[in-house]
C-alpha cells in the first residue's frame, strides 16, 4: 500500500460554471461544464483524458461518449456520495499500473431542479421494510444516529447546533457559497422542525451543481499548469446499507476503517492535519466522523466546533468551503470536499486560506455512514 | 385497515414466510440452522456464519426502542400518516432491529427514551399484507 503514496497528484479541480439553483440546466450538462473546467485548470487537452470516473445516474460510458472521448479505463463505483472520494484511490492505482495517463472524476446532479434526471428507484429492501414507515429520505435515517447518540453521550440540540454555525461562518468567506449570512446557535434552534432532532439548518442544502478533479503520474504533472496537490493516502471501506446492519448506530466502522488504511499509507496520524473536509450532510456527521477516524473520543467530536476551534482564525479549521450545510449540496456531495482541500493545499482559497495549510484529511461518508472514503492530501510530496 | 401508507413492495420470495406470518398475526424471523444466529432482513444466507440453510422463527414481539425520531413533515411523499409521527428503531428480543414506527404514545422526545420496552401491534394494510408496528410496553 505504501507504494500508492503519492503514486498520482491531482492536477485539476473546479466546480461546473455556476452551482446553486440552475433550472435551465441539465446534469450532463453539469457534468460537461465541471471536466471542461477541471480539465482547463490543469493546462491539459480533453483529449488526453483516457480515464472516466462517476457514479450517479450517468454511466462512465455516457461520460466518455458526451465529451467524445474513447476512455481505456472506466469506473462507475456507486457508493453513495462518497464515491468519488473513493475514486481518488482507484484512480491513483490505475494510474500507477499505467492503466490510464490522464484520470477524471466527474460530478453532475441537478439534485434541487431534476432537470435531465429519472427517477431513482426504491430497493426491494427498502421498499419492503422502510418506506411503509415513512422513512426514505436522508433526514428519516440520519436523526436515529443522531438520537442514539445523545443518548449514549449526552450530547445536547445545541452542541450539533453550533457545528451549522461554525460552517456557515466559513460560507461567508465562500463567494460560491448559496448561504452567505451568519447564523446563531438560537437561529438553528429555532429553525423550521423537519424530524427531530434535526431543524431546517441541522440539514444540509438541496442544491444543482457540478465538480471534476482530473489526476495524473508525478511525470506528466510536471507539465500541468499549477503545482499538483499530492494523494499520500487513501483508503475505502463499506459497512451496511440498511441502517438496522449498522453494528454501532454511533460510531462508523467504514469512517474507522478507510481512516486507518489513508494514514498508514501516509505514514501519518490522526492529529498532524491542519485542514479538514468532512462529509456534512447533518450538523451531527462530521463530529461522528472525527470520532470515527480517532480525532476525538467517543461523544466528544462536538467539542471540535465549541469556542471557534473549526471557525475562520481556530486551530483547527473545518469545512472551509461552506460545506453541504451553507455552501452547496447536491445529493452526492463528495466531489465538493476535494475540490476545496485541493485550494487550500495550493493556496489559492481566497479569504477563506488556512495559512500554512500543509495537511489536509477528507472524509466522506456515502449513505447513512454505510461507506467511507479518506484521503491525505499535500501539497508537499 | 390503514390505508395512509405506501404499501409495502415489491415483496421478494424470500421474505413469504416473513408477509404470510404477519397475515397470521405472528411476526416472523429468518434463524441460521446451522449457527443458531436470528437475524433481518430474510435473506438466503446467514450473515452472521454465511450458511444457506435458514429456517424460521416467531418473535416474542417483545423488544426496546434503540433510537427514534419525530417526523415533523412527511419527505417521503407516499406517506399519508399525519404528521408528527415516531420514526423508530426497533432491537428486538431476539437480537436483530428493525425499522418501524411506534405509535399510541405522544410524539414528543419528552414521552419517549432509547431503550425503553416496546411491544409489537399489528396493522392490516390490506386483505393481503399486515405490517408490524410498535408501541409502548408498560
Amino acid at each position: 500500500m505504501r507504494e500508492l503514496s503519492s503514486a498520482a497528484c491531482i492536477v485539476g479541480v473546479d466546480e461546473s460554471d455556476e452551482i446553486g439553483v440552475l433550472p435551465g440546466k441539465s446534469q450532463l450538462s453539469l457534468h460537461l461544464e465541471a471536466v471542461t473546467n477541471a480539465v482547463r485548470d490543469a493546462g491539459l487537452p480533453l483529449r488526453d483524458v483516457d480515464g472516466i470516473f462517476t457514479a450517479g445516474q450517468h454511466s462512465p460510458a455516457l461520460l466518455g461518449e458526451a465529451l467524445g472521448i474513447t476512455p481505456r479505463y472506466v469506473d462507475g463505483t456507486s457508493v453513495g456520495g462518497c464515491s468519488f472520494i473513493i475514486m481518488v484511490e482507484h484512480a491513483v492505482a490505475a494510474l500507477h499500473h499505467g492503466l490510464c495517463d490522464v484520470a477524471v472524476i466527474s460530478h453532475g446532479e441537478s439534485g434541487r431542479s431534476g432537470v435531465g434526471v429519472t427517477r431513482a428507484r426504491d430497493t426491494a429492501l427498502s421498499g419492503q421494510y422502510e418506506i411503509p414507515y415513512g422513512f426514505g429520505a436522508a433526514p428519516t435515517w440520519f436523526s436515529l444516529i443522531t438520537t442514539r447518540h445523545m443518548h449514549e453521550y449526552g450530547t445536547t440540540l445545541e452542541q450539533w447546533a453550533q457545528v451549522a454555525v461554525s460552517t456557515r461562518a466559513w460560507a461567508c468567506l465562500n463567494p460560491k457559497a448559496m448561504h452567505r449570512k451568519p447564523i446563531t446557535v438560537a437561529d438553528v434552534l429555532n429553525s423550521r422542525p423537519v424530524v427531530w432532532p434535526f431543524n431546517l439548518l441541522n440539514i444540509c442544502l438541496v442544491t444543482d451543481g457540478g465538480g471534476a478533479v482530473v489526476l495524473t503520474r508525478p511525470d506528466r504533472a510536471r507539465d500541468c499548469a499549477k503545482k499538483p496537490v499530492w494523494v499520500r493516502g487513501t483508503g475505502e471501506a463499506t459497512e451496511h446499507v440498511s441502517l438496522t446492519q449498522m453494528k454501532t448506530l454511533t460510531f462508523s466502522e467504514a469512517t474507522r476503517l478507510s481512516g486507518q488504511r489513508a494514514f498508514a499509507m501516509a505514514g501519518v496520524t490522526a492529529r498532524d492535519f491542519d485542514h479538514i473536509m468532512l462529509y456534512d450532510a447533518f450538523t451531527s456527521g462530521p463530529p461522528l466522523m472525527l470520532e470515527a477516524l480517532g480525532l476525538a473520543k467517543p461523544g466528544e467530536g462536538v467539542h471540535f466546533f465549541e469556542e471557534g476551534r473549526s471557525t475562520p482564525g481556530g486551530a483547527l479549521p473545518i469545512n472551509t468551503n461552506g460545506g453541504g450545510l451553507s455552501y452547496t449540496h447536491t445529493g452526492m456531495y463528495g466531489i465538493f470536499p476535494i475540490i476545496e482541500a485541493v485550494r487550500q493545499q495550493r493556496g489559492e482559497a481566497g479569504a477563506r486560506q488556512v495559512p500554512n495549510a500543509k495537511l489536509s484529511l477528507v472524509n466522506g461518508m456515502g449513505g447513512m455512514l454505510s461507506a467511507a472514503g479518506t484521503l491525505v492530501l499535500s501539497g508537499e510530496r | 385497515m390503514d390505508p395512509e401508507r405506501p404499501l409495502p413492495q415489491p415483496i421478494t420470495p424470500e421474505a413469504k414466510p416473513y408477509w404470510d406470518g404477519l397475515k397470521e398475526g405472528a411476526l416472523m424471523l429468518p434463524r441460521c440452522t446451522a449457527c443458531g444466529s436470528t437475524f433481518f432482513y430474510p435473506r438466503i444466507l446467514c450473515p452472521r456464519c454465511g450458511a444457506r440453510d435458514i429456517g424460521w422463527i416467531k418473535a416474542s414481539g417483545r423488544g426496546t426502542l434503540y433510537s427514534f425520531a419525530i417526523a415533523h413533515q412527511s419527505i417521503n411523499r407516499a406517506m399519508k400518516v399525519p404528521p408528527p409521527y415516531v420514526l423508530a428503531m426497533v432491537e428486538l428480543a431476539e437480537g436483530p432491529r428493525m425499522l418501524t414506527n411506534l405509535v399510541n404514545v405522544t410524539p414528543d422526545p419528552k414521552a419517549l427514551r432509547c431503550d425503553m420496552p416496546v411491544r409489537v401491534v399489528f396493522s392490516k394494510l390490506t386483505d393481503d399484507v399486515t405490517i408490524p408496528l410498535w408501541e409502548p410496553a408498560s
